[in-house]
């Protein structure tokens, strides 16, 4: 504690507090002396947002969990009991499922983030693992969550997803019936899906953002440019393109918030429904185990997982493939071995490559909304090749590639679907497997092929020393 | 980042084509319900309507009274006066204070439509204003059903024409083109403008029984950006004099 300036200008609370419980020290080290990068850019904002749209979930979650009843045959009256007779319930409603689909937003743009300036590459490998298992969490929570108003979206919705589990060999039936607790989805998995959703999810979910944050200030933030500030340090050993993250990042994000609170609340005030995306209309009906909807699609932040799953005709390979999707996200600081940090420096491939996922996520997820006819179902699969190609790319564009070994990896990766689709082939969709066939085949040939013959399109730019403003 | 953008939007821009193809398809002719819930004559007339027609088989269950009541600007005598029909079990009417539920059995409804008549509270929020002005716009005769009639946009539907005194009766005839329209060949009480105007008050009240506290929303939303606004342009000058010896 000694040479901390919090002692010169505190007096006698602080000291006797700080002599117990380091609060001056973890004020220091998280806020006030830790250094970040003065180039941030928008991108930056989501990191705070997530953590306010955190709070805002968890306040307006105990508000909730005053007045909802857990119990099949009164839940859904209780929502309605809370938009009507509650004061204020609506507000409170509103916002926590308007903050549900914001939390996504946020969390999507802030994993784009990550992808955009290499920030998942060492040494932040583990603020990314520890990211992607928050989104995992994430996910299930807002899975448990969904359930609750108990309307026929919440019901079939967990009705499709829990079944899912049915399709593994051997233990599926058995192990839907222990995730229900019941022979069918029923008031007994009403409560436990409560119980996860307000007491054990959430309580993984902080222990990890703190682990995330922690793992953050350990190693500093990455930056727009992919410099590492802390190899450029003054005389006092303080990052020469670091500025102390309060009071410059304190204040710069109460801009992000300000701005990011104006979307929720004309989300909030003005289409609380999201047009249908983030409450479905069918979910005004009460939860009739007898009547299945006839389009059941998940939420959206779901969809895209949604697609790659109803891209595979057999339903057990989709459920590997669904999970598939998310668990490859693990992996990429390993996949990607390319020494630059930020698409900025990183060739045309790279940035392509990116481009083309992010493409392919938005399109998967509208597809997920859809009926599933041969179209929907070719376009999910072509779509899905794209997102799973992104991951394969990332590896292959750690490096400039040998022009034989670049054409003799896109001929085996193409030929790998292209012998699906000749197995598959069916002469009434001849045309529609053939141009589809180009949608992968594009992404995969600029970022591979392309370079060999254009080797600019491949090459990575110099990283400067130090960050540009 | 200029490049990244550039790539991401061109390659959006050529797919594009692709989704746009497939949202391709009619969402069916209804007509617009024009609802203005802010007009405190229609949502009476509509809440009138509704109890002399609706209520018997329909619920609105998730609803109190005497908030219908305050919210339209009825007092609390106006209300037990001209909604109040439900008995509790000691055949009592019920009080003001009361959940909107009514007396018929699911027995009874099954027996006598072959279905129990659905709650309304949320229909405009399941259907859409304008479906359920239509739907109360589109029953004609039709001898096959049980009831006599049946709806354009509901096929088969259950529920007998309740405001054939109203509208009169129509028939689904076929125009030269081979459409199929509905024509008034019965007249009721009201002419086609007045039933009109009558429909679009009960979906006017409908709409406001799905979401009582709408247009308290949308007041209290304004209020709630114009502070917001001017929140983030202080915070906007702070954050730049704070950052103004940062190069």
């Amino acid at each position: 504690m000694a040479g901390n300036p919090a002692e010169k200008w505190q007096g006698g609370l602080l000291g006797w507090i700080d002599a117990r419980f380091p609060l001056s020290q973890m004020w220091n080290e998280h806020l006030a002396q830790y250094y970040a990068p003065k180039n941030f850019n928008f991108w930056y904002f989501f990191g705070s947002l997530a953590l306010l749209v955190l709070v805002i979930q968890i306040v307006s979650g105990i508000f909730l969990t005053m007045f909802y009843k857990p119990d099949a045959d009164l839940a859904f009256a209780s929502v309605e009991y809370i938009m009507r007779d509650v004061e204020w319930g609506w507000l409170i409603r509103y916002m926590h499922s308007t903050g549900a689909s914001m939390f996504f937003v946020v969390v999507y743009l802030h994993m784009f983030r990550a992808l955009l300036y290499g920030s998942y590459k060492k040494p932040r490998e583990l603020i990314w693992i520890f990211g992607v298992l928050i989104y995992l969490v994430l996910m299930a929570e807002a899975f448990a969550g969904y359930l609750l108003p108990w309307g026929q979206m919440s019901y079939w919705g967990a009705q499709v997803i829990v079944n899912l589990f049915q399709t593994i060999p051997y233990i599926g039936p058995d192990l839907v019936t222990w995730i229900r607790g019941d022979f069918l989805l029923s008031d007994a998995t009403l409560t436990r899906f409560f119980a996860l959703h307000v007491i054990a999810l959430p309580l993984v979910l902080i222990l990890l953002v703190a682990a995330h944050i922690i793992a953050l200030h350990e190693v500093g933030s990455n930056n727009p440019d992919g410099v590492e500030i802390k190899k450029n340090k003054d005389e006092n050993g303080i990052p020469k393109d670091g500025i102390p993250f309060h009071p410059y990042y304190t204040v710069k994000d109460i801009v992000g918030v300000g701005v990011f609170l104006m979307v929720f609340a004309v989300i909030m005030f003005f289409f609380p429904m999201g047009g249908g995306l983030f409450l479905k209309p069918d979910n005004m009906i009460p939860a009739d185990p007898l009547v299945t909807p006839e389009l059941i699609p998940p939420v959206w932040y779901f969809t895209s997982m949604y697609s790659v799953l109803r891209s595979v005709p057999d339903p057990f390979l989709g459920v590997v493939a669904m999970g598939l999707a998310v668990v490859m996200l693990f992996f990429i600081p390993w996949l990607d071995r390319n020494p630059v940090l930020s698409m900025r420096y990183r060739s045309f491939a790279a940035k392509f490559n990116l481009a083309a996922f992010v493409v392919a996520f938005v399109i998967l997820g509208w597809l997920g909304l859809q009926q599933a006819t041969t179209m929907v179902s070719e376009m999910s699969f072509r779509w899905s090749i794209v997102y799973f190609a992104f991951f394969f790319l990332l590896w292959f564009l750690s490096k400039e590639r040998s022009a034989v070994f670049s054409l003799v990896a896109f001929a085996v990766v193409v030929g790998i679907y292209t012998i699906y689709d000749i197995l598959r082939f069916d002469p009434s969709d001849a045309s529609m497997i053939m141009w589809s066939w180009l949608i992968p085949t594009v992404h995969l040939f600029v970022c591979m092929v392309a370079p060999v013959f254009a080797r600019g399109l491949g090459r990575d730019r110099a990283v400067p020393e130090r960050v540009t403003s | 980042m200029k490049t990244f953008i550039a790539t991401t939007f061109v390659a959006l821009a050529a797919l594009l084509a692709t989704p746009a193809a497939m949202a391709a398809g009619g969402s069916g002719d209804l007509q617009k319900a024009n609802v203005d819930v802010t007009n405190q004559a229609s949502l009476q007339r509509g809440a009138r309507l509704y109890m002399n027609y609706c209520m018997a088989c329909h619920s609105t269950q998730y609803m109190r009274y005497n908030r219908v009541g305050r919210d339209i600007g009825l007092t609390e005598e106006q209300v037990e006066q001209n909604f109040i029909f439900v008995t509790d079990r000691d055949g009592e009417l019920v009080n003001p204070g009361s959940l909107m539920t009514n007396a018929m059995t699911k027995e009874y409804a099954d027996e006598a439509f072959g279905v129990t008549p659905p709650d309304l509270t949320l229909s405009t929020r399941i259907h859409g204003e304008d479906w359920v002005y239509t739907f109360l716009k589109s029953f004609y005769i039709d001898e096959d059903r049980p009831l006599g009639a049946n709806n354009k946009v509901f096929s088969n539907v259950g529920m007998p024409h309740v405001l054939w005194e109203l509208q009169g009766w129509q028939a689904l005839v076929e125009d030269d083109d081979g459409n199929e329209r509905l024509e008034l060949v019965r007249n009721g009480s009201m002419t086609p403008s007045e039933y009109d105007r009558a429909v679009r008050d009960i979906v006017t009240y409908l709409s406001y029984m799905g979401e009582p506290m709408q247009l308290d929303r949308q007041r209290i939303g304004l209020y709630v950006l114009i502070f917001l606004a001017v929140f983030t342009l202080l915070a906007y000058f702070l954050k730049k004099e704070y950052w103004k010896d940062v190069h």
